[in-house]
């Protein structure tokens, strides 16, 4: 009952900050063309915080042939905001950080609804079409599927564990007529900037191992860019291996500042480079940050620990024999996570309270005292592989 | 998300399976998140089995159930659709599908799995164990 015709892989967990640059580095994701060949592909984003908006600059890369593929990344809430980011954030960034060929060097001077997903906001930019959705892992799952993206037999564990903590996501693809239309190039990248509203800042580690095998090795920079020197959790150690720990560079945030929509950049800025070196088995949780540096990280935004679910309505029996239902409610938590979570509220109430008509409003360019700017690279070795 | 308790008792349930009078031993197998719940099923050898596949995943699934041999052949070969299949059946996201399936009186240990690209290695299979005791 083998199906010639599934192509495996694909949802590319292009994680939020999935990095991709035109150099080495990057974010793979799958890639399924009509022909049926798995191409790696990289996707970059970027995302920052200032003022309580999270910024995420995400580039998706072209794979061309008129090949379409999926991505989706799940976000802390929803974007008040969906538009063409700067040309050159991405790849200033990982100059600053990564080690480049000496010619580089010396340039660098120079709406609808299905099965219950409810689809937030619709747009295309360039070639890419992006929806921000809202749902559970099933109906993003479905929504996905119905759309046309392959998902992986891991998917929906990986969509429960993100819908657990935050419904919205977003799923990108690239129309290959707009493409053709558009004579985009392979390798042509699309980069797309997100304002988001949020109290949770957290990087979404675990879907870069979407689609691949237990053993293979995700490989990813992670850039973070805020006002002091965050927390973090987990703490830097083995698997997140601690890189660059210190004050950012005058010259680096000047010219992240010039670029498009990234005027919010504060004067001063810690950046902080992690290399995430993990076998896609054992990655199993995201990045929670504390930008303040207060050591309010938290277990659930870095997955290790499940969200508190809702509880159902209590029935109370009185005296008189009324009965009263009770709203629901959330277990307690314990007092070491209420101690680790005062920063980082559940997402949902951060979603819940902000729709894209108003907060579009919003001026990107709030300059914060808090910032993070956080880039993840990943590197795919393997290539999920469909045996079909 | 979803059913756990729910899942934990058609679990309990269908891992002894439950005889219906005049009828073939039901067997229910639950699909979560690429999993099959239980993934060990009793029957007898000669048994005639009606196994019920709940699919709570939002992606396609199938069930195959065999031996080894029926295992690598349906990972490793190359056939495309057919039509269902005694032990064979295709379950769509979110659906539910039936099979039949008679226990063979061999020896060989019987498996059953999905196979659509990637999800065996994944881990999306089960164990049919023979119960030859007349007391079950």
């Amino acid at each position: 009952m083998r199906r010639l015709s599934s192509l495996a892989a694909v949802i590319t967990g292009a994680a939020a900050l999935v990095g991709m640059m035109a150099a080495p580095a990057g974010a793979c994701a799958g890639l399924v063309t009509p022909g049926g060949n798995v191409r790696l592909l990289r996707t970059a984003t970027l995302a920052a915080y200032a003022n309580g908006l999270e910024h995420y600059v995400t580039s998706f890369e072209f794979a061309g042939g008129g090949a379409e593929f999926g991505s989706i990344v799940p976000l802390p809430a929803i974007p008040s905001k969906v538009e063409r980011a700067g040309d050159w954030t991405l790849q200033r960034l990982e100059r600053e950080t990564q080690p480049q060929p000496a010619f580089a060097r010396a340039d660098s001077a120079g709406a609808s609804e299905a099965k219950g997903a409810e689809v937030i906001y619709e747009t295309r930019i360039d070639a890419l079409d992006i929806t921000i959705l809202k749902g559970g892992g099933d109906s993003v799952g479905e929504w996905a599927r119905e759309h046309g993206f392959r998902l992986t037999p891991d998917a929906p564990a990986v969509l429960d564990f993100y819908a657990a903590r935050s419904k919205i996501f977003m799923a990108a693809r690239f129309n290959a007529q707009a493409a053709s239309e558009r004579q985009q190039a392979v390798g042509d990248g699309t980069p797309i900037h997100l304002t988001i509203p949020t109290k949770s800042p957290w990087v979404p580690l675990r879907i870069l191992g979407l689609g691949l095998e237990r053993e293979a090795r995700i490989d990813a920079d992670v850039y973070l860019l805020t006002a002091k020197r965050p927390s973090l959790l987990p703490t830097p150690g083995d698997s997140l291996k601690p890189g660059f720990d210190g004050q950012a560079s005058t010259q680096l945030l000047d010219d992240l500042r010039s670029d498009k929509g990234m005027g919010w950049i504060p004067a001063s800025m810690w950046l902080t480079y992690l290399h995430v070196d993990q076998s896609a088995g054992r990655l199993t949780h995201d990045l929670s940050i504390d930008p303040t540096g207060r050591g309010r990280v938290s277990g659930v935004a870095a997955g290790l620990r499940a969200p508190a679910r809702p509880r159902p309505p209590v029935s109370v029996t009185t005296s008189s024999l009324s009965t009263t239902t009770l709203a629901p409610t959330t277990t307690p938590t314990t007092a070491a996570e209420t101690a680790t979570s005062l920063a980082v509220l559940p997402a949902r109430s951060d979603s819940d309270s902000s729709s894209l008509a108003a907060p579009l409003a919003i001026a990107v360019a709030a300059i914060g005292l808090v910032a993070t700017t956080l880039v993840v690279q990943r590197r795919r070795r393997d290539t999920p592989t469909p045996t079909s | 998300m979803r059913r756990a308790g729910l899942a934990v008792a058609v679990a309990a349930l269908s891992l002894a399976g439950c005889n219906t009078k005049d009828g073939p031993k039901e067997v229910v197998l639950t699909i979560e998140h690429s999993r099959f719940v239980p993934d060990v099923v009793h029957a007898r050898p000669g048994e005639r089995i009606r196994i019920v596949v709940r699919n709570t995943d939002p992606i396609d699934h199938e069930l195959i159930v065999g031996d080894q041999g029926v295992q690598d052949r349906h990972e490793k070969g190359t056939e495309s659709h057919h039509a269902a299949r005694d032990g064979e059946v295709s379950v769509a996201a979110g659906s539910e599908a039936v099979t039949f399936y008679v226990v063979p009186e061999g020896a060989a240990p019987l498996l059953f799995g999905c196979h659509l690209p990637g999800h065996w290695d994944y881990g999306m299979r089960g164990t049919i164990r023979l119960i030859r005791s007349s007391s079950f």
